[in-house]
């Protein structure tokens, strides 16, 4: 048994900001899969909003306009008062991470540079070329380092322990030993991601399986907004590798197979920086309308940059050039690159107010495994690693204030038998024979892919909801094939199968339900906004059956009236 | 299996728990399509074929340095390598060089971290920060970034002759890693914090063969910042000055 004051699972941008906010005041342990340099936040492309007005084009920006763009770009499902805090703080939020460290590009005056972005009012992106993720986590990481954070690298947390009032700490699983081990703790905070691995052409790392979300939702904590689900405009071909929207920003053009911009026809203003939900409709509706390209690995349109010049790509997006390179032996500069919309973002998650806190005491979320909303039912670029920075710092805040005020006492005896459970669930799956995970992980994604993508219908979801009852069925009988356990990576998958399962469940019911279309959600049968019947969040219990059952709340609104969206 | 799209790994397999067989190379005959990589075949046949096989992963697009290892005798990150860019059907997998083995082609990178850790990793100010960001140039961002562009992969570390024969040399990544801050217009750490690795474990150990920097996946170059520092410490040695 290990035990913090504080236990933090991830070790990413969120997961690293609430530890550096709280490690000089409590002991903080932080537990993260991978070492936290690997985690998903690091390929992040594009940027970090916040209304500096550092461009020329951008000195009238405000934290208003920020919040605006933000609230429509929702289709006004965002939490109003949580959507004012995250872009008012802004600002100082990447003061702040200037001030320890990191890297941001410049211009000309020597103040962070800034680019426009979708659905954006104002060039507000400050970026340090296209590898923005990757500057800040590691600037993150070397805060955290200052500080002498306790890190557990490699240890995959696979239970959250409550007594259904309160959490007593989490059950991890050390890769390197095969050991499990109970960590009792004051609070916890799980920063675990998102969970994009439940679809099958996704651009996010094979670590994002989403089983934090579905572990606070084992343990009986509500999930949000689930149906929400961003496809990115553009993704490689064959990889899904993302092609950052910062493409777009510094003037690639979208092209069907004909030679036209087609964005013309959907967003006539803002052309191919419209919202993400908006241009995955567009190149999709190409695409099925024939005016796309074959590919074995999925049909696709043209990512056009040559326009800009070498000196811009090799200068502001060198990433871009090289993945290219490296993954399709094409160069940008000579030649288009082929992209199809592909599974980007949850916009769901644990359902958390705007400190963190969730319906569990002590329990708190933050990043993309959260949903506060301030995303609502689209994302606009540039927005979800400011969410990650400020809603980390809330959420150190939030728990220094818990701990201050309570007396907290974490069960052992709870978390011991909890332990043991699990001892049996594991030696249940390494004995016998059975199914493999991988195999109903490619099934499971493949139906994301194909019935809860960027165009619903209510027949399409139905079917989904049938195959994941099926799969979920079939998992009872999934059984691992390597029995030891040290750096076990066959028997983590079969246990992040179950909550990837339940996290897939809960997006097709939330899509299945919802009858009309806003944001990232389309609905094809019911292709309306529909304000009177719909303008609430999604609220999904796990129920006692281990069933999903759904409510639903009101939608904070506090300066923006909804209105018509056009771009 | 047979046929022209069929390619044979050769992977070393290693399991301390089993220390009395040793290790050994399996072989997967595995059927790939043009752009498969390294890394995908390894996940193919961790999921299809043989769910003991130990190895890391994450991004899978070259920016997270989890996966890299010696692939037909050369160091790189398997998610960015294309198996069909090998001229001969055999391909062989073996754990990064200079670190210990965990597991088949997991190694133990504790030594890695240390050495990184020691340089103080971080941007160290005494000025107190202004309301607004600290101004810095364009010139003097472009300084920074190729160290900037480090991802902590380890191929340096693992391709390093002098980390090979001494555990306690610092190793290329911590170098390029200070060369980051120290070099960085913002940074306010004295100099003489460089006394500190003025011996053969620091900045006099390597032996400037360039490995590191024919090793690093993203065109980084450790020993530009070796070289850089030593012109520092021989400059803070001659006229005693402390910093820039």
């Amino acid at each position: 048994m290990i035990e913090h004051e504080v236990i933090i699972v991830g070790g990413g941008l969120a997961g690293l900001r609430a530890a550096v906010g709280l490690c000089e005041k409590y002991d903080v342990g932080l537990i993260s899969k991978v070492y936290p340099l690997r985690s998903h936040s690091v390929a992040a492309q594009g940027g970090i909003n916040a209304s500096l007005g550092n461009h020329p084009e951008g000195r009238d920006d405000s934290w208003e306009k920020h919040m605006f763009d933000t609230v429509k770009g929702s289709d006004y499902l965002a939490d109003q008062h949580a959507v004012e805090i995250m872009c008012k703080d802004a600002p100082r939020a990447i003061y702040e991470l200037e001030h320890w460290g990191c890297p941001f590009s410049r211009f000309p005056d020597g103040s962070i540079a800034q680019r426009p972005f979708g659905g954006a009012g104002f060039p507000r992106t400050c970026y340090s070329a296209d590898l923005t993720g990757h500057v800040l986590l590691h600037t993150l990481f070397e805060r955290a380092i200052s500080k002498r954070l306790k890190v557990y690298p490699e240890w995959y947390v696979f239970a959250l322990v409550s007594d259904g009032i309160t959490c007593h700490g989490v059950i991890a699983f050390d890769l390197l030993t095969g050991e499990i081990v109970p960590c009792a703790a004051k609070a916890v905070l799980f920063a675990t991601g998102g969970y994009g691995r439940v679809y099958y052409y996704s651009t996010n790392a094979l670590i994002n399986t989403g089983s934090g979300i579905g572990i606070a939702y084992r343990a009986g904590v509500p999930l949000k907004d689930m149906e929400f689900v961003q496809f990115h405009p553009t993704g490689l071909v064959g990889t899904n590798i993302l092609m950052t929207e910062a493409c777009r920003g510094e003037g690639g053009y979208l092209i069907n197979r004909l030679g036209e911009r087609f964005m013309e026809k959907y967003a006539p203003i803002a052309m191919e920086l419209a919202p993400r939900d908006i241009v995955s409709r567009s190149i999709q509706t190409e695409i099925e309308e024939g005016r796309g390209f074959d590919h074995p690995h999925g049909k696709y349109v043209l990512l056009d940059l040559r326009h800009l010049g070498e000196k811009k790509i090799m200068e502001r997006l060198p990433g871009i050039r090289s993945i290219c390179l490296d993954f399709l032996g094409i160069d940008p500069v000579y030649e288009p690159i082929p992209v199809m919309p592909c599974q980007h973002y949850s916009m769901g998650g644990i359902d958390t107010n705007e400190k963190c806190e969730t319906a569990l005491r002590n329990f708190f979320a933050a990043g993309e495994c959260a949903c506060v909303s301030v995303h609502g039912a689209n994302r606009l670029g540039g927005n979800s690693l400011l969410e990650t920075v400020v809603f980390g710092k809330i959420a150190s805040e939030s728990i220094s204030e818990y701990l201050c005020g309570n007396e907290v006492k974490p069960d052992r005896g709870l978390l011991l038998e909890e332990k043991k459970r699990l001892e049996k669930k594991i030696e249940r799956l390494m004995n016998g024979e059975g199914e493999k995970a991988s195999k109903i992980q490619v099934e499971l994604s493949k139906t994301m892919s194909e019935y809860v993508g960027i165009f619903r219908t209510e027949e399409q979801l139905k079917f989904a909801l049938t195959k994941i009852m099926e799969l979920k069925e079939r998992y009872k009988n999934v059984k691992v094939s390597s029995r030891r356990r040290a750096f076990n990576y066959e028997l983590t998958g079969a246990l992040e199968l179950e909550f990837m399962l339940d996290v897939a469940h809960t997006i097709a019911l939330g899509a299945y339900l919802r009858k009309e279309s806003r944001g990232a959600h389309f609905r094809r049968d019911w292709e309306k906004r529909d304000d009177k019947n719909w303008l609430k969040h999604t609220v999904f219990k796990f129920n006692e059956d281990g069933e999903p059952e759904v409510s639903y709340k009101d939608v904070i609104i506090t300066r923006f009236e909804p209105v018509e969206r056009v771009y | 299996m047979r046929g022209e799209n069929v390619y044979r790994f050769k992977i070393f397999r290693y399991d301390p728990s089993e220390r009395e067989s040793g290790p050994y190379f399996q072989t997967y005959d595995v059927r790939v399509e043009p752009g498969l990589t390294v890394l995908m075949v390894l996940l193919r046949i961790r999921d299809e074929i043989d769910g003991t096989l130990a190895f890391r992963s994450s991004c899978r697009s070259a920016v997270c340095g989890s996966c890299a290892m010696v692939i037909n005798g050369k160091i790189d990150l398997a998610c960015r390598t294309q198996v069909s860019k090998f001229d001969e059907k055999t391909i062989i997998l073996e754990p990064l060089p200079n670190l210990d083995i965990i597991k088949d082609l997991v190694v133990d990178m504790t030594p890695f971290w240390r050495m990184y850790e020691r340089v103080k990793p971080y941007l160290i100010r005494k000025t107190p920060s202004p309301q607004k960001e600290l101004p810095q140039s364009e010139e003097e961002r472009k300084r920074i970034d190729q160290f900037v562009n480090c991802i902590l992969c380890a191929s340096c570390y693992s391709a390093c002759p002098v980390v090979a024969r001494d555990p306690e040399y610092l190793g290329p990544h911590a170098f390029a890693k200070l060369e980051r801050f120290i070099s960085d217009s913002r940074d306010e750490r004295p100099l003489s914090d460089l006394l500190e690795f003025d011996n053969p474990h620091g900045l006099w150990g390597c032996d400037t063969v360039l490995k590191c920097i024919e090793a690093c996946p993203k065109n980084v170059r450790p020993t530009d910042s070796i070289v850089n520092l030593r012109k520092r410490l021989i400059k803070l040695r001659l006229f005693g000055k402390d910093r820039k």
